[in-house]
């Protein structure tokens, strides 16, 4: 019983795990079909914006008198509006904006989010309180009316659009952040690290964010579906950003509804390019969730595979 | 207290949690976890510390280390009052003191590899810079029996009683001379709570340590401590030598503890007297009056239910509260 | 590892006999009776086996009258009387109580009285008093060992805590990996261990009555994956007296005494 061959009889095995994103990569493409389409579609949305000088065969705000109202033909594969620009190229540079729109809103989102859920939900007490009373505050508004008034304050314009979407939602995910760090604060490594003598900067930068990461990453995905959204209500409405840029929920507004009975592909590209990027980001958002939420992971260690399994006859009952 | 030999002093410690109820978190009661308890701890012995459940162990070890503030009471560490340090100075003093804790899988956080977890406390107290330290992590895997190519593993990659001595490693780590071990093997399977206990027991002895042992398992108190405090409800009941304690147990509740405990041999179980102790134990919100054990005592008697007994002198160093000794 | 003791008579193996009929072959049906008025189990966890928004009463008196057939009024007065058995004082009031406001000792009581509800004539406790301290495990321990003789009920006590088996079993089954390594009386397992891994298990716990200058013995090595055992004997790569042979070859149970059987091709060897 030489206590030195101790290590050698662990049966721990030696696989190395591949970092964090990589191996959620990994698990979304093999445990996720519909979330793997979403994620498609999102890189689509993405190439195509980052492209679209590329991709489109005219100029956004390049009007073509003689083509007005054509309908989809060689020329203009989804047809012209009603100054004759190329619905195609409009489309194209639109989601050039949708895709600012949710990177950048869900950004904003995330970062106000993840401040004030740590520093709310890991000080507690007082400043929890406060902090709280405040966001419930911003909750009882109704969001449009948030938007809308803060829109007609700062005019139309992409950069207010972004920062006003960001700021709210952020406000408002900050609940969902809040409750995973209450979460985290149960567990008996913070105390762990508080008894090592680490400083409230290192616990919340070292051992709070890192296991607060799912939550982020998840809100991060549902948050720029529901920013494209808000961004096309805005724009529908007028309040968004200013023509001739082309915005998807602009496009279905104003000429797109006068002229919705003459040329109905002017609402219907629009309307369908924001459906399939909308719905493609919520299933990737969903298969996210599916995929982080720790209730339903295993990975606890040794026992966790080995669930405590009644004889045949007893489970049947 | 300078010229004796005590590391740690803790007098007269209290530590109520407050009881809040309503909307406006009015305060309604107190538990009282801990209530008035001194003791002292010599350097380079292990004090085991026994007690049923709640009844204030796991306080008065994080009293100790102020992660609880007492709500009364000093604790002297080499004479120095950590009652009193804050901020930066608690947080330095730290390094003299570390906890081990019960649960090997919640204790290590998931997302930090085997080596930084055993790293971070060189980096916390500035002892080595950020990710300069893989030679003493290696150092520090072998001496508690784990390999050092293992400091690339995540927590869960690792089996409970290899966590626990990740954890050991990690208390260990700052070169402390004072360690509380809460519970360090309940949650361990049987054969390997014997390797982590025979490893802490060569560890004091390589490295000169201090426990203070909490445990409820009372034979494995006995097979590590050099003295034992037993503790009910909060208040100590009995201080004595652990061979003393074992051989000759003086409180009633102490006796009645140890006659619950069957030994692992029918033969030396058989010839030993057994006493059943009723109910459960009370609230600690509301404590009986006087001594606390007094209703589920057999010996019980007026004095015990109107005044609390004090701890008096029985024997060489052992120290009872009873008021029929 | 698990160490099954029990006094009289179930067989494990292939067949699981329980007086006379295979237990593994008949139907569901048949088995819900047998379950419900001739076998009753204990939990670990008494709070995850009660239902937490019904009344004790409730739920002991539903359980007497799907098994005895009482009405609900006998039912109800039989629900006291089987909270008295256990040891609950003020049964009467306590009994319209909900599970959450019973300490956990107190509701490991309810399970038993729960088990008893259907009169069994075997009871399995599975690690019934892990979660509890060691003077209310006497007091539950006591409890089943009263109601054992009173009722002449058949237990079996599924635990790790070698103690406890010292003091209240009389048979032992000593378990590695999913089988039997060894069984005999109480006495001859902890007085003549012929199984390598039994002597390991008891002389690496800290025992009471020994002082801190016994050096515990340690089993190296953890227990094993049960998806990927060892072949030959599933205890050779912790086993000090591990031959060539058991790493090739099964051993079974032999008979090493009286009533005592050991699946080691050293049990000879075994010496305490
Ligand atoms: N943070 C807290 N807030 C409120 N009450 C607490 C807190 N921590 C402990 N208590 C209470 O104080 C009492 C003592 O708890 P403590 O954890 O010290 O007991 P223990 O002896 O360690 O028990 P165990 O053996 O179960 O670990 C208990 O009644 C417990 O409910
Ligand atoms: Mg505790």
């Amino acid at each position: 019983m030489a206590s030195a061959s101790v290590a050698t009889t662990y049966t721990v095995q030696e696989k190395k795990r591949p970092p964090f994103l990589v191996d959620l990569f990994l698990r979304l493409v093999r445990e996720k079909p519909l979330g793997t389409v979403g994620g498609v579609v999102v890189i689509i949305l993405f190439l195509t914006g980052v492209f679209a000088d590329v991709l489109a065969p005219y100029g956004y705000n390049e009007i073509v008198l003689a083509d007005r109202l054509s309908p989809p033909s060689a020329r203009h594969i989804l047809g012209a509006d009603n100054l004759g620009r190329d619905l195609l190229s409009r489309i194209i540079y639109g989601a050039r904006i949708s895709m600012y729109v949710g990177l950048a809103g869900s950004a904003i989102d995330v970062a106000i989010a993840t401040f004030i859920g740590l520093i709310s939900g890991f000080f507690g007490g007082k400043t929890d309180i406060t902090i709280q009373r405040f966001v419930d505050a911003w909750l009882c508004f109704p969001s449009l009316f948030i938007y809308l008034t803060v829109m007609a304050i700062l005019g139309p314009g992409l950069i207010q659009v972004i920062m006003v979407l960001g700021v709210s939602s952020g406000i408002r995910s900050s609940r969902t952040v809040r409750s995973a760090v209450i979460g985290i604060k149960e567990n008996v490594y913070l105390e762990a690290a508080k008894a090592i003598g680490a400083q409230n900067r290192r616990i919340l930068t070292r051992h709070i964010l890192p296991n607060v990461m799912a939550p982020i990453i998840i809100i991060f995905t549902i948050a720029m579906g529901g920013m494209i959204l808000q961004e096309s209500t805005l724009s529908f409405l007028g309040f968004g950003i200013p023509p001739p840029i082309p915005s998807w929920g602009g496009m279905l507004s104003g000429s797109g509804r006068t002229y919705m009975l003459q040329a109905p592909w002017m609402a219907l590209w629009p309307g369908l390019a924001l459906a399939i990027v909308v719905y493609g980001i919520n299933m990737l958002g969903d298969a996210m969730r599916d995929l982080l939420d720790p209730r339903l992971r295993g990975g606890l260690g040794r026992y966790s595979g080995v669930k405590r399994k009644m004889p045949k006859q007893l489970s049947q009952a | 207290m300078a010229g004796n030999n005590h590391l740690i002093d803790v007098e007269n410690l209290v530590m109520y949690f407050p009881v809040t109820a309503g909307v406006l978190r009015r305060k309604v009661a107190d538990v009282k976890a801990v209530d008035d308890v001194s003791f002292f701890i010599k350097k380079g012995e292990t004090l085991g510390l026994v007690g049923e459940s709640g009844c204030g162990k796991t306080t008065t070890g994080r009293c100790i280390l102020q992660l609880y503030k007492a709500t009364a009471g000093k604790v002297l560490f080499e004479g120095k009052d950590l009652c009193t340090l804050h901020g930066e100075n608690l947080r330095r003093a730290r390094r003299n003191m570390q906890l081990i804790f019960q649960d090997p899988y919640a204790s290590l956080n998931p997302r930090m590899t085997a080596g930084d977890i055993v790293g971070e406390p060189m980096v916390v107290h500035g002892l080595v810079k950020s990710g300069e330290y893989k030679e003493q992590v290696a150092q520090l895997l072998r001496m508690v029996e784990l390999e050092p190519r293992m400091a690339v593993r995540y927590p869960h990659e690792f089996s409970g009683g290899q966590r626990q001595r990740l954890g050991i490693a990690r208390a260990l780590s700052v070169r402390p001379s004072f360690i509380v071990c809460d519970e360090p093997v309940s949650a361990l399977d049987v054969s390997i709570q014997a390797q982590v206990i025979s490893l802490l027991m060569r560890l004091r002895e390589e490295l000169h340590l201090t426990y203070l042992f909490i445990a409820h398992d009372l034979s494995v108190v006995r097979h590590i401590s050099d003295r034992v405090v037993v503790m009910y409800l909060g208040k100590l009941m009995e201080i004595a030598d652990s061979d003393e304690l074992y051989a000759n147990p003086v409180h009633p509740y102490t006796q009645a503890l140890l006659s619950a405990v069957p030994i692992p041999d029918p033969e030396v179980d058989r010839q030993r007297k057994r006493i059943l102790l009723t109910g459960d134990v009370p609230s600690p919100v509301n404590p009986p009056s006087g001594c606390h054990f007094h209703p589920r005592c057999q010996r019980t008697g007026d004095e015990c239910r109107e005044q609390e007994p004090e701890l008096k002198l029985v024997g060489n160093e052992h120290w009872v509260a009873c008021h029929r000794v | 590892m698990r160490l099954i003791p029990y006094p009289p008579g179930v067989i494990v193996g292939g067949e699981v006999i329980f007086k006379g009929q295979d237990l593994l072959q008949i139907s569901e049906e048949e088995m819900r009776h047998i379950r419900g008025n001739n076998i009753a189990m204990i939990f670990q966890e008494p709070t995850t086996s009660l239902n937490p928004v019904i009344t004790v009463k409730v739920q002991l008196s539903e359980s007497l009258a799907l098994h005895r057939g009482l009405d609900k009024e006998t039912a109800g007065q039989e629900a006291v009387k089987l909270l008295k058995l256990v040891g609950i004082p003020d049964a009467e009031r306590r009994v319209e109580d909900y599970p959450y406001q019973f300490s956990g000792g107190m509701q490991q009581r309810i399970m038993i009285a729960m088990a008893l509800s259907c009169n069994p004539e075997l009871l399995i406790a599975d690690e019934p008093t892990t979660s509890v301290d060691v003077t209310v495990q006497a007091q539950l321990l006591e409890l089943i060992n009263n109601l054992r003789t009173q009722f002449g009920t058949a237990v079996i006590i599924i635990t790790h805590n070698l103690g406890l088996v010292a003091r209240y079993v009389d048979r032992v089954n000593v378990m590695y990996a999913g089988r039997m390594v060894e069984t005999g009386s109480t006495e001859v397992i902890y007085g003549q261990p012929k199984h390598p891994y039994t002597l390991g298990l008891m002389t690496s716990v800290p025992r009471l009555d020994l002082g801190r200058k016994r050096k515990l013995s340690v089993i190296e090595g953890l227990p094993p994956n049960l998806a990927r055992l060892p072949t030959g004997c599933a205890f050779h790569p912790r086993c000090y007296l591990a031959i060539d042979r058991c790493s090739k070859e099964r051993p079974e149970l032999e008979e090493v005494g009286e009533n005592h059987y050991s699946a080691c091709f050293r049990s000879q060897d075994v010496k305490k």
